[in-house]
């Protein structure tokens, strides 16, 4: 029963900056844009809270994150609306930036490689019987149903979802494509961005080159399995995150010794390649995805 | 005016259009390259360093004298591979964002040379064929994933990087290791070395294997037709169809051939870099080449011929800096700060029109500043 707790408990944690960022790049590619660059946002957010949380707390912290997630996401929605960029390549842009600045902010913090949060930046855990939570996991269940609510159910929700599958009549109908779409994706960036500074500010409490390990492409695997839909999201984030709890739980097992820990740390990213092919093929996603809406 | 003189008139102006369309992309990767170091030069003054001193430094220590060209040659050599990987992908439709992935496992699979002795020639070629079966055994998986069942290969090529990266970790520490210094893999023994080209730098013949991969991709794709079909296949996926190309053919090459020149890169890095020739524990001497190689394709417009030039321009960024770190004290992470920007200068399709626009706009509201 321990055991359990334990496991359910990291994976609560490992579930979030997935949930938040998949939540996100939902919106955004509901709305056509395809973005690449949520590892570059997550890294670059995580960094940034460590910076805001050192100066102003935690709460500091997580609203630079978001407000930086967001900035990234405006940045990467204005070329690729009103400028016609190509979404590939912005998003490989953002990533090379991101490792770029990440590993130059360490440096200039004077600590390169590793730069820790002061226990007075570190956001308080929620005390539990069984362990201590993040209040952020609460924002991570709660986000998702609002997207699904807001997507399913709201007029602008369709306009979103008009913006991606059919950008032609949507302008007709008198939408602003590109505003909607722009709006969608810094919506996105706002999110992962909360993901990112989550990740150093309140959950490992560190950021370091490699912090984001992967977790915005493992975030774009949890968009393909749950196929545009946010609850599927939550669910797919949790199964991710627990792989990812089940690698860390096991290399620190008494008895692990016995399987290299390279092995065990492999688990996340085979996991998200099996499961995403599972998956494709089922789903359909909308027609003008990753394609720049140009008038005729 | 004669008719005559008219239509020659009409040619010539026709022909300076073309000319100047066919400097479009060049005018855009330099503009793009300025963009990039422009806002370095702010980044680097927001922390109080000079850009003027660093860039002279970046500069004077990449293309300066022979030493520094040279290096920048050396640092630009695997980026030749490394770029030709994703352009190749590039041309078939595809972001084969696993470069780095490939070049890791062809580093390893290079460094496996070493426990078996073969005359100099021999062991060197054998050498090279390992590392690029290493490089697309690794790229095959991901395009059969793609092929068999649509698993988008940005997903699946960065999950493989990962993989490779702690089995890297994992064969560095427990299997390839030095009996000697067990931070690092056996060393690649002399006779599979590539002998250094210029006394005293680390540019070594591994440049020649470069450039003749990129000539012989080149030659595949612009003058077979095979690598007709791949680049058909890429521009228009339904047109190539209807034209009988099987494009799981084309995608499963292209990710072969790409996968053959990451692992290559791979190579000319553990067989041409001294001192030490070999793969470290943390992966510190190749990391990061996989994916400058992306920057470097796409401001070499994903050509061949482009991609050489830019390698030198991105080797220089990256000797360059170690040089600005030494004298101007700027990290030399600023390169890859630099080099992102570069990256999303590239994404701006009609980069140049669109800073003639920006351009004419100022003209217009200091015009308007100036008639008052």
């Amino acid at each position: 029963m321990k055991y359990f707790w334990g496991i359910f408990f990291i994976s609560l944690h490992a579930m979030v900056p997935l949930v938040l960022t998949a939540v996100g790049e939902i919106i955004g590619e509901t709305a056509g844009l395809f973005n690449i660059g949520l590892e570059g946002i997550l890294l670059t957010c995580a960094f940034m809270g460590v910076v805001g949380a050192k100066m102003g707390g935690p709460a500091a912290g997580l609203l630079i994150g978001m407000g930086i997630g967001g900035l990234i996401g405006l940045i990467f929605s204005i070329i690729n609306t009103y400028w016609k960029g190509n979404q590939m390549i912005t998003g490989i842009g953002v990533n090379l930036f991101a490792l770029g600045f990440v590993a130059f902010g360490l440096i200039m913090l004077g600590s390169p490689g590793f730069q820790a949060v002061p226990a007075s930046g570190r956001l308080a855990p929620i005390q539990t019987p069984v362990g201590s939570l993040s209040p952020i996991i609460f924002v991570a269940l709660v986000v998702p149903f609002l997207a699904h609510w807001f997507l399913k159910r709201t007029r602008a929700g369709l306009i979103l979802k008009a913006a991606g599958e059919t950008p032609e009549a949507a302008d007709v109908a008198g939408i602003n494509v590109n505003l909607v779409r722009l709006l969608a994706t810094t919506f996105g960036g706002v999110l992962a961005g909360l993901g990112g500074a989550y990740i150093s500010v309140s959950w490992i409490g560190s950021v370091t080159k490699e912090i984001s390990a992967g977790r915005g492409f493992i975030a774009l695997a949890t968009v393909v399995f749950s196929g545009l839909n946010p609850l599927l999201g939550l669910l797919g984030g949790f199964i991710f995150g627990f792989f990812e709890s089940l690698a860390t739980w096991i290399r620190n097992l008494p008895g692990s010794k016995a399987i290299p820990w390279q092995f065990i740390a492999m688990i996340p990213y085979v996991v998200t390649l099996l499961v995403v092919a599972g998956v494709v093929g089922r789903v359909r996603f909308p027609k003008a995805l990753g394609e720049p809406y140009k008038r005729e | 005016m004669s008719a005559d003189a008219r239509a020659a008139g009409s040619r010539w102006r026709s022909l300076g259009r073309r000319t100047l369309t066919g400097l479009n992309p060049a005018l855009e990767s330099l503009l793009a390259g300025a963009v990039g170091l422009l806002v370095g030069a702010l980044l680097m003054k927001m922390w109080g360093y000079s850009p003027v001193k660093a860039y002279a430094a970046l500069f004077q220590g990449a293309y300066g004298d022979l030493y520094g060209f040279a290096s920048s040659l050396a640092r630009g050599t695997p980026l030749i591979l490394t770029a030709l990987t994703f352009s190749i992908c590039v041309r078939a439709g595809m972001f084969n964002i696993g470069a780095e992935g490939q070049l890791i496992v062809g580093a390893l699979a290079a460094v496996t040379v070493g426990y078996f002795t073969l005359p100099a020639a021999l062991h060197v070629i054998v050498a090279l064929i390992f590392a690029m079966v290493a490089g697309a055994a690794w790229s095959i998986v991901p395009a059969l994933l793609k092929t068999a069942r649509g698993v988008s290969e940005v997903i699946s090529t960065i999950m493989f990087n990962w993989v490779s990266h702690f089995l890297a970790f994992y064969l560095v520490a427990n299997i390839l290791t030095d009996p000697i210094r067990g931070e690092k893999t056996i060393s690649v023994p002399l006779s599979a070395r590539f002998p250094l080209l210029v006394r005293g730098t680390d540019l070594s013949y591994g440049l020649f294997a470069a450039v003749a991969f990129a000539v012989v991709m080149y030659f595949i794709l612009w003058h077979t037709v095979t690598g007709y079909e791949v680049r058909a296949a890429g521009l228009n996926p339904t047109a190539a169809r209807y034209g009988g190309i099987n494009s799981r053919r084309t995608m499963l090459l292209s990710f072969i051939l790409g996968g053959m020149g990451a692992g290559l890169a791979g190579a000319c890095i553990v067989m041409g870099e001294p001192p030490t020739y070999a793969v470290f524990s943390g992966l510190g001497n190749i990391a990061g080449v996989g994916f400058d190689g992306m920057a470097v394709a796409m401001v070499g417009r994903n050509h061949p011929i482009g991609i050489i030039i830019a390698a030198v321009f991105f080797g220089g960024l990256t000797a360059g800096g170690r040089i600005m770190q030494l004298t101007a004290g700027v990290p030399l992470e600023m390169v890859r700060v630099v080099e992102g920007i570069i990256v999303l200068a590239m994404a701006v399709p009609e980069l140049v029109r669109l800073f003639r626009f920006i351009r004419s706009q100022f003209r217009r509201v200091l015009g308007g500043r100036s008639a008052q």
